[in-house]
């Protein structure tokens, strides 16, 4: 079994063979790759040794300390949060070597082609097709919400197959070229002025079926994966104390005594309380996940999250009183990634509108949660038995 | 990082005591106990204090203990707190051992670990960490007073009582007279000391003990809150799934179906909240903010995760017969029990920088 000190002397060889100073970025990263040591709990060969989860952070204090170059996970967090580990589960080994490697060091970013405009919260309600033609399936249809298409080489993209079964049968899961000539991705403004998600549009791509991420018409059970992978990404992160939304309200707080009020007062400690409670339960799970996948419990930490930023964020424009009431800067821009802490309040407080929606809306991550965790009953469903085409739309 | 899950050992600890409980503190026996004129369960102290061993936790090995840690006492308050159990184990094994340990006063310290002797800490329950005290007028080396509010006073066969001249006195419960005062919370009842010329053996300085007594007390408040939520949310989602109206279980409602999918998230950040303050105490890293968050967060969360039990009971909820009450008394009046959550905020406030205007 490999432990700690192992990991260790692991790391101390690649940084002797592959001195940070000295080697290209991508150089090291590939090498750290190769060495197991860029996910210790993936697989020998994959980029990882088998190792418990929880050992990685052993690995990246080392590298940190010697400052070796990272894969700037943040640039491409659906390849890391959700595509990996959805490819490691379900994939062949031809896809396992294919993919994961550039994808882990960056060199290809993912995107995710789930949501569509008529399937949002129900998203097994899903319209776009694919048909099967010899050795390829046919994609058509339109996708919604996909932060990061205009930077992503790939996708993993769920598509209808099978019109003629209930609508969870009938979905397949694929791994979907983003430079295909049918692929046309196009801008989404949302209320911040920015354009971080796009609308995605799907005209006759070709999609080999050795893309094909699972079984035909098994595509549902393979984005439970994705979705609860998500939820974790999401909710989930490894943060210090006042590493959220919190740290810049309390640095506010600390710096500009002449805001303070007794009424915000209460309202900033109860947040913080609240924050370093999410934080600790974060870490528990994380603890309690070192050793199996994400279930269920996940959408708990990304309601958290989402109620918290919201009100934090919230709470930091009334306490700017009246620079609350100005905005930093409504242009059209297409950021490479979302930054909450590096903008102003207005900003955070708009951009936290969407946390209680992307990934899940809250009502159906409690919905989860009731019956998932619980074992309550379901909502009586009028759409469970019936023909995916015969449904009202 | 701290360790926030539960070893082996310590669930192996926790079905131990559960399987106790469940012999002694059935819901109804509870129920019927608390209405009588002894309160306490006495069968049950001593199969968990003298039988298993387990108000010596906190104690060294050397001075009659376990030698065990506060994490292990977080899982005996846990369970304790699942039954509501009338037994005087927070007061004893934790406040006024705590206190002891501060004295180094090896005779009590190991009566009460053997469980021979209830201890309790003559200092209102009310009392946050850090915050003023009564104590006992001193004349003539007696002493003096009145003190009220003390937990399981009751119970005690000795008080350790604070008094005037900044010394903690141990003072044998026959010399003193304790009457029950009527309490909110029946399973934790409290009562009068008043104290008439008694004689007291000086234990040290009260202050450093009474501290370090009432900050465990709040740390491990949180592990007997996270019971008390936690029998409250599987109870709940329980009733949910047989009782039905409408032709339905209830608990397939939606309206209903979300507060319980609330309740749980808050049972799962009490937990957390209330390992990270037994983990702090008993490494000693960052024991103070851990402390303060943990009270902060529990107390409000485990009185509203009751309320919500009681009215998804329904009428049933509302009744002397079903323990719901026996769970939302023990919650309100642990939410003011070692100090409020409004205290521990404003204690929270200096330590993280966060000062008011």
């Amino acid at each position: 079994m490999t432990d700690a000190s192992e990991l260790r002397r692991r790391t101390t060889e690649l940084l002797a063979a592959h001195p940070p100073a000295t080697t290209e970025r991508l150089d090291f990263l590939r090498a750290r790759f190769d060495a197991g040591l860029a996910w210790v709990h993936y697989p020998v060969g994959l980029g990882g040794l088998d190792a418990p989860r929880a050992l990685q952070a052993v690995v990246d204090a080392e590298l940190a300390a010697a400052d070796a170059p990272d894969n700037d996970p943040r640039r491409n967090g659906i390849g890391l949060g959700m595509a990996a580990p959805t490819i490691l589960k379900y994939g062949t080994p031809e896809q396992h070597s294919r993919f994961l490697r550039p994808l882990w060091t960056g060199e290809e970013v993912w995107c995710q082609l789930f949501s569509e405009p008529g399937a949002g919260s129900d998203l097994a309600a899903l319209g776009t097709r694919a048909v099967r033609e010899g050795d390829n399936w046919i994609v058509n249809g339109q996708k919604v919400w996909t932060s990061g298409a205009h930077n992503a080489r790939w996708a993993i993209l769920i598509a209808r197959t099978d019109p003629d079964v209930p609508k969870h049968a009938g979905i397949t899961y694929f791994l979907c070229d983003m430079t295909d000539p049918g692929v046309d991705v196009r801008p989404l403004r949302q209320i911040t002025g920015e354009a971080e998600f796009n609308e995605v549009f799907l005209t006759d791509v070709r999609i080999p079926d050795a893309h094909r991420l699972g079984e035909t018409g098994d595509g549902w059970r393979v984005a439970q994966t994705t979705l609860n992978n998500e939820r974790v990404a999401i909710g989930g992160m490894r943060l210090p104390r006042e590493g959220g939304m919190i740290g810049p309200v309390a640095k506010t707080w600390r710096e500009r005594p002449e805001l303070r009020t007794h009424e915000l007062h209460q309202r900033l400690l109860k947040l913080w309380v609240e924050s370093e409670v999410s934080r600790l339960t974060a870490d528990r799970l994380r603890q309690q996940l070192s050793a199996g996948q994400p279930g269920p419990e996940g959408a708990g930490m990304k309601l958290a999250f989402a109620r918290l930023n919201q009100e934090i964020s919230g709470l930091e424009v009334e306490l700017l009183g009246p620079e609350g009431l100005l905005y930093d800067d409504w242009t059209l821009r297409r950021p490479e990634l979302v930054d909450f802490t590096g903008r102003e309040a207005g900003y955070r407080y708009l951009r936290a509108k969407g946390n209680s929606i992307e990934g899940g809306t809250s009502e159906v991550l409690l919905n989860i949660v009731a019956e998932r965790v619980l074992g309550l009953p379901a909502e009586p469903r009028t759409d469970k038995d019936v023909a995916w085409k015969d449904l009202a739309r | 990082m701290s360790d926030l899950l539960y070893s082996e050992e310590e669930e192996a600890l926790r079905s131990a005591v559960r399987d106790l409980l469940g012999d002694h503190c059935d819901p109804a026996g509870v129920i019927a106990r608390v209405e009588s004129d002894a309160p306490h369960d006495t069968a049950a102290w001593k199969a968990l204090a003298q039988n298993m061993g387990l108000a010596g936790l906190l104690v060294p090995e050397e001075l009659g203990g376990q030698g065990a840690t506060h994490r292990e006492v977080a899982v005996v308050l846990e369970e304790l707190g699942r039954f509501v159990a009338p037994v005087p184990y927070l007061s004893s094994a934790v406040v006024a051992t705590e206190a002891l340990l501060e004295c180094g006063d090896a005779e009590l310290l190991e009566r009460l670990a053997s469980g021979r002797a209830v201890g309790v800490l003559a200092v209102g329950l009310h009392r946050a960490p850090g915050t003023a005290f009564s104590v006992a007028r001193l004349e003539n080396g007696r002493l003096h007073g009145q003190l009220t509010g003390i937990a399981d006073a009751g119970a005690a066969d000795v008080l350790l009582v604070p008094a005037e001249d900044g010394g903690l006195y141990a003072v044998e419960a026959a010399d003193a007279a304790i009457a029950p005062q009527s309490s909110l919370d029946l399973t934790r009842p409290l009562g009068t000391v008043t104290l008439d010329g008694a004689p007291g053996r000086r234990l040290g300085e009260s202050a450093p003990a009474v501290h370090r007594a009432l900050r465990s007390a709040a740390g491990l408040l949180a592990s007997e809150q996270l019971g008390v939520a936690d029998w409250a949310l599987t109870e709940t989602v329980r009733y949910l799934k047989d009782r039905t109206q409408f032709n339905r279980p209830v608990g397939g409602f939606q309206a209903l179906k979300h507060r319980l999918a609330q309740v749980w998230l808050e049972v799962v950040n009490l937990r957390a909240a209330a390992r990270s303050s037994a983990d702090a105490l008993s490494t000693g890293e960052d024991v103070e903010v851990a402390v303060a968050v943990a009270q902060a967060y529990a107390s409000p969360a485990a009185v509203r995760i009751v309320e919500e039990a009681l009215q998804l009971h329904g009428g049933i909820g509302m009744t002397w017969e079903h323990p719901v009450h026996l769970y939302l008394k023990r919650a309100k009046a642990d939410s003011i029990a070692y100090g409020t959550a409004g205290a521990h905020r404003t204690a929270l406030a200096a330590l993280v920088d966060l000062q008011a205007p």
